[in-house]
């Protein structure tokens, strides 16, 4: 039974991008997590992971130890193979002084009609320490899927955090994306949000960087298109709190069909050496590139698609 | 190609005239013209871009009227533009880019295509076709592009603005290799420099064709007679007048 569930979860793990052999690899740290059962655990020198069932998802600690160094970014797969389900995600990251770690996390739910996937994460980057965790999302094609991803991190000096969240293949279904990133003295944090909808999905996408202390650095980003009658909204904040902080928030958003997207840039500065920017531009597709495309040949939807597809993997 | 009395109107101004132009197969059709002459134009109601459907005329191409296709359509005919100031794509890379005009995309070919423009293909072809590239390297990954697909007509509009003059040699050869390969091939550009590589000329004024004949001899009347520009910058009259063409 768990052998037949770890390779569907694995499946499902391929089918979202992921290679499995780092999944089968003693030499990866790991996570495998059905539903709220944890199907495999891979420790490493210098990474714990210790997870725990709980009714309806996995509750998980993953401690970094100070200085370690991970040779190979440690690989996470989060799935729910019915139709339909709930599943509650709650990590909690300790990456020690000086540590280096990369988590490279696949979320898969292929068949869902109706699942709900809940991640609540409590990071915590120590001082001149590095993290970056990219999630890579797949819903499926019914539109079925609702997920809400919220972390709240903290950057000890000198640390830096990036996060780049993916969703560009197959329905988004809905999304609630919010993450709030403190950072302290010359600390960096970037949040980077991919995301592609179509039908009626739904993307809301909250990004919010405080930068605390002195010379603090801040990027939030986002890349979304949507088409059909799928509606986004992006509200990325950047707070200059500190002197010679400096943060940027950058949002580009496609829109086609009857689709909605809006956008809503927040620059709070609270200190007069600081120093905060803001672009969002939205509009449809840049008509140059698409007849350039067009004129090799392509449809207009094809073409399209290759500028969204470009845009999103840049 | 044959255009026949095309005529195209924005915002009310006159563009396009009465263009009359035949482009024989396989032949490198030079079309030669000041800067607002209504060269560009006349490119992009060859293409069929949505802003430049002209009012009145045809345009026959390899023996269909391709007046009312899509630009789709004509490109899927063999039909393609290299436009003057190309786009720039976030996110795609020069061999995706190469590679969306081939019928066939193989790796040789694009190497074949970078090579053709003094682009190395090591250096370029993971390259993103984005604000990183110069605007002369946007240009040859253009030129690159349209030499890659094998067209039946390839439309260069002033493949020489924005590279050096030292590149002037790699572009005419381009345009030499790509009429060897099948494709005939129309050369926009105001600089008389460029007309030799063309086995006819065109000379193009106010949105009209004025002249056509053996390339050597609409350069030299280009030379004479446009610069400085007669219509642009009107000279004094002389003796009764100036004759403009």
């Amino acid at each position: 039974m768990v052998t037949s569930d770890f390779e569907a979860i694995l499946k499902a793990y391929e089918r979202s991008g992921g290679d499995p052999n780092f999944l089968r690899s003693p030499k990866v740290a790991s996570l495998v997590i059905s539903g709220n059962r944890v199907l495999g655990t891979n420790q490493v020198p210098g990474v714990q992971i210790v997870p725990e069932e709980i009714e309806h998802g996995v509750r998980v600690r993953v401690i970094v130890e100070p200085e370690a160094r991970l040779d190979v970014p440690a690989h996470l797969c989060f799935g729910v193979i019915p139709a339909e389900g709930v599943q509650e995600i709650l990590p909690e990251f300790e990456i020690g002084e000086g540590a280096r770690a990369e988590f490279i996390a696949h979320c898969t739910f292929p068949n869902a009609v109706k699942v709900k996937h809940l991640m609540e994460a409590r990071i915590h980057v120590g001082k001149n320490a590095t993290m970056k965790y990219s999630e890579t999302h797949y819903h499926g094609e019914t539109g079925g899927v609702e997920v809400i991803p919220k972390a709240e991190v903290t950057v000890d000096e000198g640390g830096r955090y990036t996060s780049e969240f993916a969703l560009t293949t197959g329905r988004v279904g809905k999304l609630a994306f919010d993450y709030v990133v403190d950072v302290a003295a010359r600390g960096t944090a970037e949040l980077v949000v991919k995301a592609y909808g179509y039908g009626d999905d739904a993307i809301t996408v909250k990004e919010t960087i405080r930068l605390n202390e002195e010379y603090a650095r801040g990027l939030a980003k986002s890349r979304i298109a949507v088409r059909d009658e799928a509606t986004s909204e992006v509200m990325g904040s950047t707070e200059g709190n500190a002197p010679f902080a400096r943060g940027h928030v950058d949002c580009i958003e496609i829109v086609r069909d009857q689709a909605v997207a809006s956008a809503i840039p927040v620059v709070r500065v609270r200190d007069d050496r600081a120093h905060v920017t803001h672009e969002a531009a939205i509009g449809t597709v840049n008509k140059k590139e698409l007849e350039t495309l067009m004129a090799r040949g392509l449809d207009e939807e094809t073409a399209v698609d290759v500028i969204i597809r470009g845009m999103l993997a840049a | 190609m044959c255009v026949e009395n095309l005529h195209l109107r924005r915002e009310d101004r006159p563009i396009l005239q009465g263009v009359n132009l035949k482009v024989a197969s396989g032949q490198i059709h030079g079309l030669l013209g000041r800067n607002g002459s209504g060269k560009s134009s006349l490119a992009y109601a060859l293409m069929g871009c949505g802003a430049y459907a002209p009012q009145e005329g045809r345009i026959l191409f390899d023996g269909h009227d391709i007046t009312a296709l899509s630009i789709t359509e004509r490109g899927q005919l063999g039909l393609t533009l290299a436009w003057q100031e190309p786009a720039r794509f976030e996110g795609l890379k020069v061999q995706d880019y190469l590679a969306l005009g081939m019928q066939e995309p193989s790796r040789e070919r694009m190497e074949e295509a970078l090579k053709a423009v003094a682009l190395l293909p090591s250096a370029y072809l993971s390259r993103p076709v984005d604000e990183t590239l110069s605007g002369g390297e946007r240009k040859r990954v253009e030129l690159a592009a349209v030499y890659a697909m094998w067209a039946k007509l390839a439309i260069l509009d002033e493949p020489d603005s924005g590279i050096d003059v030292l590149s002037l040699d790699d572009i005419a050869r381009l345009i030499r290799r790509m009429a060897e390969e099948g494709t005939t091939v129309l050369l926009i550009t105001h600089r008389d420099e460029m007309v030799p590589v063309a086995d006819v000329a065109a000379l193009m004024c106010e949105g009209e064709i004025v002249r056509v004949g053996d390339p050597a001899e609409v350069r030299r009347h280009y030379a004479r007679r446009c610069r400085p520009c007669p219509v642009a910058e009107p000279v004094e009259e002389v003796g009764g007048g100036y004759e403009r063409f």
